[in-house]
């Protein structure tokens, strides 16, 4: 396999875009990435993009042929791909593109991510991003997205004796990280009472504890190794990378508070980079909702199993801390536009290892991990990235 | 939601039919095809399987934001229940308030009424859980 390096990352703020279409923020994502990597349009072999819904969210299909005639390629005629796997379609559009290239068939692909959310009511939304569960075994019955992952949180309460509080130091910290990221969807700090006092949504989770409906884009240009260096002075290397499915419904898992998915996505992409979790200094996790971000640094052996909720309210994994998880804010407080978060967790790691984080850069930041997940947990992809100098 | 897909998971949302694994004696509910422990060793060998209709609270939640179809009900009590057969279901729990639910309760399982077409359409029917007598 050649190796694959990132060379230029852009993102939309997030948020609700009402002025903006899908395809305006498909472009303008593209577009950045691609002037940020200084390559010519004529560079690009293929584009490939994460989306979760578009069929549903604004009754476009065929995304993939659309984002690219508007971004002024469609005489180029490039292939292009839009991946789908619930939450997880950006991450797997990533890694699809990464093996495109390694395998030598493509030099560079732009790689994006995108989600228009907002232009259904909240309801709707709701229903849309539990389609990702069963719909016949789950849904039908009336669990909600929300109630899922209610679920593991119970279990995770009863088990570990994780409290609400620690719960809602996830968004807190998140929100706290956020407030530095000027593309995010919320740059407010709240408190932990805000979290414990919001309106309930499924118990033990309320408003704060899940991630908001979010209009966004995000896009990666990814080149071959040696090619990248005459492009970029700083290409940040795909180390490594591992996906991993399990039943698709919550109540066939091995087990209610960890997600097998995430175990062995991770230790598929830590094996393959030769890494360790003790080696990664910056970590994007899928932190759909407070308890998810408990799961996966612990899942992703950041934190002992069942410390994550007292590692959290300790600040273990604040900016700067042990290991400092979403710094970008997360899908919590940068927003969750759904395809997109596979990408924008990618951008956020390579602007940490390019030192170009600003106000929430991580000292010292060399090996940087993403972690995203499809559904409830029925897939899960884990990218490792690290400085290519 | 189209009738048609209703209809067809009629037996297993009605008398809880799933398969039992003719090589590991596995039950899976609702019915597979292949056994997820055995996998090609048990194909052809699924045989029908009913369960008891009892089981246990493994988890659950109350649902105050509800789709649509679930406004009126909202709020309503979610579980995860493992039967005594082994195998874990979805479902929501009725006849007993949200404060009195726990992990490791006793529940059976009870026919009622999931949800309907519209304001006019066919009424879906299926299980729900409810406190064991």
């Amino acid at each position: 396999m050649r190796d694959v390096a990132v060379i230029g990352v852009g993102e939309t703020e997030f948020g609700e875009l009402w002025d903006r279409s899908f395809r305006d923020i498909g472009i303008e994502a593209g577009l950045k990435a691609i002037q940020d990597a200084k390559i010519r349009s004529e560079d690009i072999d293929a584009v490939y993009i994460g989306n979760m819904s578009a069929g549903k969210f604004i009754d476009q299909e065929h995304v993939s042929a659309l984002v690219a005639d508007y971004a002024g390629l469609a005489d180029m005629h490039l292939p292009t791909v839009r991946v789908e796997g619930g939450g997880a379609c950006g991450a797997i559009a990533l890694l699809q593109a990464r093996l495109a290239i390694a395998s030598g068939m493509y030099d560079i692909v732009v790689v994006g991510g995108a989600e228009k959310m907002t232009d259904v009511g909240e309801v709707q939304a709701a229903e849309i991003l539990s389609s990702t569960a069963d719909q016949e075994w789950e849904s039908v019955f009336g669990a909600t997205f929300a109630g899922l992952y209610a679920m593991m949180a119970r279990r995770h309460m009863y088990e570990f004796g994780t409290t609400r509080e620690q719960m809602a130091a996830v968004a807190v910290k998140n929100h706290k990280n956020g407030a530095l990221n000027p593309e995010a969807q919320f740059q407010k700090e709240i408190t932990i009472e805000t979290v414990l006092q919001a309106p309930r949504v499924a118990e033990p989770l309320g408003v704060f504890d899940c991630a908001p409906l979010s209009d966004g884009a995000a896009a990666v240009v990814l080149c071959e190794m040696q090619k990248a260096r005459k492009f970029s002075d700083a290409p940040i290397r795909i180390a490594g990378s591992g996906q991993a499915s399990d039943f698709l419904a919550l109540h066939d898992r091995r087990d209610l508070t960890t997600l097998d998915a995430t175990v062995i996505a991770g230790k598929r992409a830590f094996h393959e980079a030769r890494l360790q979790p003790k080696d990664v200094q910056v970590a994007e996790v899928h932190d759909n909702f407070t308890i998810s971000e408990i799961l996966a640094i612990e899942d992703l052996r950041f934190i002992e199993k069942g410390k994550g909720g007292p590692a959290t309210a300790e600040g273990l994994t604040a900016l700067n801390g042990k290991i400092s998880v979403n710094t970008s804010g997360g899908l919590k407080a940068r927003g969750q536009p759904v395809g997109a978060t596979g990408v924008a967790q990618a951008v956020e790691i390579v602007r940490q290892l390019r030192g170009e984080a600003g106000k929430r850069q991580v000292v010292g930041a060399r090996h940087g991990l993403t972690h995203t997940l499809g559904g409830t947990g029925a897939t899960a992809v884990v990218h490792l990235f690290e400085r290519g100098d | 939601m189209a009738i048609p897909r209703f209809w067809r998971e009629i037996q297993s949302r009605y008398n809880l039919i799933g398969t039992k694994c003719g090589s590991c004696g596995k039950v899976d509910f609702p019915p597979r095809a292949v056994c997820p422990v055995c996998g090609r060793k048990s194909i052809g060998k699924m045989e029908r399987f009913r369960l008891g209709g009892k089981g246990t609270v493994v988890t659950y939640t109350v649902i105050h934001d509800a789709p649509a179809q679930f406004e009126m009900q909202k709020p309503y009590v979610m579980a995860i229940v493992e039967m005594d057969e082994g195998v874990r279901l979805t479902s929501q729990l009725i006849d007993v308030k949200a404060e009195n639910v726990t992990i490791g309760m006793k529940v059976q399982a009870s026919f009622r009424k999931l949800g309907q077409e519209g304001e006019a359409g066919v009424i879906h029917y299926g299980y729900k859980f409810r406190p064991a007598a």
